[in-house]
């Protein structure tokens, strides 16, 4: 075995009976990774979530702040082309990954076609869980054609396909999504229109 | 949360050495317990050891023989979504399937699944001073106090909490093994031997030591597996902790059960294997669901309800009964 890991800031921290030293200091680090498609840098204190990076250090605030305990899913951006909660992730391990948000799904000024939808279902009130939806609804599309299955899915050992994401699927997909205004059938409305014509 | 410092890791040999030296280093993966469990200071560990780097913790591999070995930093999704976990071992992508929510379990390793702690809702107040598992010696809140969502068999005055994870129950069921890199190595560990009853130390969930590494789970082959599901029975339709949930497997021989396996979730501080039920199963026709329901009330004789949770034991045997009739039908 050789030496212990490294840890950022406190690397020169070498007394490991030196904890009240290294609480008197802030430590930060710096970790690069791509937000919609731009490469950014940002210096943050390895406590902080990606949901607070995103909003705090980069100004992106789409990604809203609701019960930051990964309960609500109103915090829900891609990482990778997956969906996840930002409150429960650290931006300190996110060097490297590819970070999409609801600010990045429109292409050229065109709204992406989920996002048309919520509007003419009228998927929404006060909006505060919208885009958190929204990033989970783009995603079960992606899901459903990659043929995972859900807790609804009549037999896991069958194929899963588009064509199996019925109403009572999407709902079951879609449960880590809360909305306080109740809006849960115009949800399922708008994710269902966007399935027929996919 | 407070604050911590952060650091990747690339070789498991130097993690385990590491996490072996500094008693304030926890390892994170997927994050999604350990960061709820800092925010809500039940744990504050000076350091967070990266561990997602490491090599070849992420695959699902199909063995020869049709067992699968699943790597410790395999997501919940993946595995869930495998089609040889699918076709093998339902009920263990039900039990995921089942678990938490669709962004959860894309972030959620299987290692780390295993590692949930054992909680219930008194755990998690920071406001009260009374859980033997947040402070040791300070008392249960929830062994007079309300108790609807806790255990029924296994529990001792200092703890009455039960384990949160389906996945777990399911492996119990599939006698699955916890492979564990230490400072001596590597071992397995039975599942069903991997949790902890919490005794007089609540405080300890499971039996791994300091430098332990969870790096994979194998599933073995059995007769049983490809006729075995999940039922899971909750308060609301999804994104909810068990009230009581089993896990069941099922091989007939000539109409009569040859050989059963039954383990519950929400009953326990760990996955309650229901071995008097498994053993007085055998030679039953599953169409005698009289005598299903005889030899699975043979687990609950040593049943011991809290204040709230009574309910529990009735409604355990029957989703008991009704996940073995499922697993059944798939024969």
């Amino acid at each position: 075995m050789s030496e212990t890991p490294k840890f950022g800031g406190a690397a020169d921290d070498k007394t490991r009976s030196g904890s009240s030293s290294a609480k008197s200091r802030v430590e930060v680090v710096s970790v690069n990774l791509t937000v919609n498609g731009q490469p950014r840098t940002m210096t943050i204190e390895p406590r902080t979530t990606l949901l607070d990076a995103l909003r705090e250090n980069l100004a992106l605030t789409g990604t809203k702040k609701a019960c930051d305990r990964g309960e609500c899913g109103a915090c829900t951006v891609h990482i990778d082309g997956r969906r996840v909660l930002s409150c429960m992730t650290l931006a300190a391990m996110q060097e490297g990954n590819r970070i999409a948000t609801i600010e990045g799904l429109e292409q050229n000024g065109v709204l992406h076609p989920l996002q048309s939808a919520f509007i003419e279902h009228d998927g929404f009130q006060c909006g505060f869980c919208t885009s958190g939806q929204i990033m989970s609804g783009v995603a079960i599309i992606v899901e459903a054609k990659a043929g995972w299955p859900s807790a609804a899915s009549a037999d896991v050992r069958t194929p899963f396909t588009l064509a199996d994401l019925s109403r009572a699927e999407i709902r079951e997909r879609m449960s880590g999504n809360l909305c306080r205004c109740a809006c849960y059938p115009n949800i399922v409305d708008a994710v269902a229109e966007v399935v027929a014509r996919s | 949360m407070h604050p911590f410092a952060i650091s990747p890791a690339n070789d498991a040999a130097k993690a385990i050495a590491a996490h072996a030296l500094d008693p304030e280093l926890a390892f994170i993966a997927g994050g999604t317990d350990l960061i709820g469990l800092m925010k809500d200071r039940a744990v504050l560990p000076e350091r967070l050891l990266d561990i997602n780097g490491l090599p070849n913790m992420a695959r699902i591999e199909a063995l020869p023989g049709g067992g699968v070995r699943i790597g410790a930093l395999a997501r919940m999704s993946d595995v869930a979504a495998d089609t040889e976990v699918r076709r093998r071992f339902p009920v263990v992508a039900e039990a995921l399937l089942f678990s938490a929510s669709g962004q959860l379990r894309n972030m959620a390793s299987i290692g780390g699944n295993i590692m949930q702690r054992t909680r219930c809702a008194y755990f998690r107040d920071e406001t009260d001073g009374r859980c033997n598992k947040r402070r040791p010696g300070s008392g249960c809140a929830a062994l007079h106090g309300l108790n609807r969502n806790h255990a029924i068999f296994g529990w001792s005055e200092s703890c009455v909490a039960t384990n949160p994870s389906d996945l777990a129950v399911a492996l119990a069921a599939m006698d699955a093994l916890v492979i564990v890199r230490g400072k001596a190595g590597e071992r397995q560990i039975p599942l069903t031997d991997f949790h902890r009853l919490p005794g007089g130390a609540p405080e300890r969930d499971n039996v791994l030591d300091r430098g332990d590494l969870i790096v994979a789970i194998e599933v073995p082959a059995s007769v049983e597996a490809r006729a075995s599901h999940y039922l899971k029975v909750r308060d609301r339709a999804s994104y909810e902790f068990a009230l009581v949930s089993a896990a069941a497997a099922v091989a007939t021989d000539g109409g009569r059960i040859s050989a059963a396996r039954l383990a519950m979730g929400g009953v326990a501080h760990k996955p309650w294997r229901l071995t008097a039920a498994e053993t007085g199963l055998r030679g039953i026709s599953l169409a005698d669901v009289d005598g299903l329901r005889s030899a699975i009330a043979t687990s609950f004789v040593d049943a011991r309800p809290l204040a709230h949770n009574a309910f529990k034991v009735e409604l355990a045997q029957r989703v008991a009964l009704r996940a073995l009739q499922t697993a059944g039908a798939r024969l």
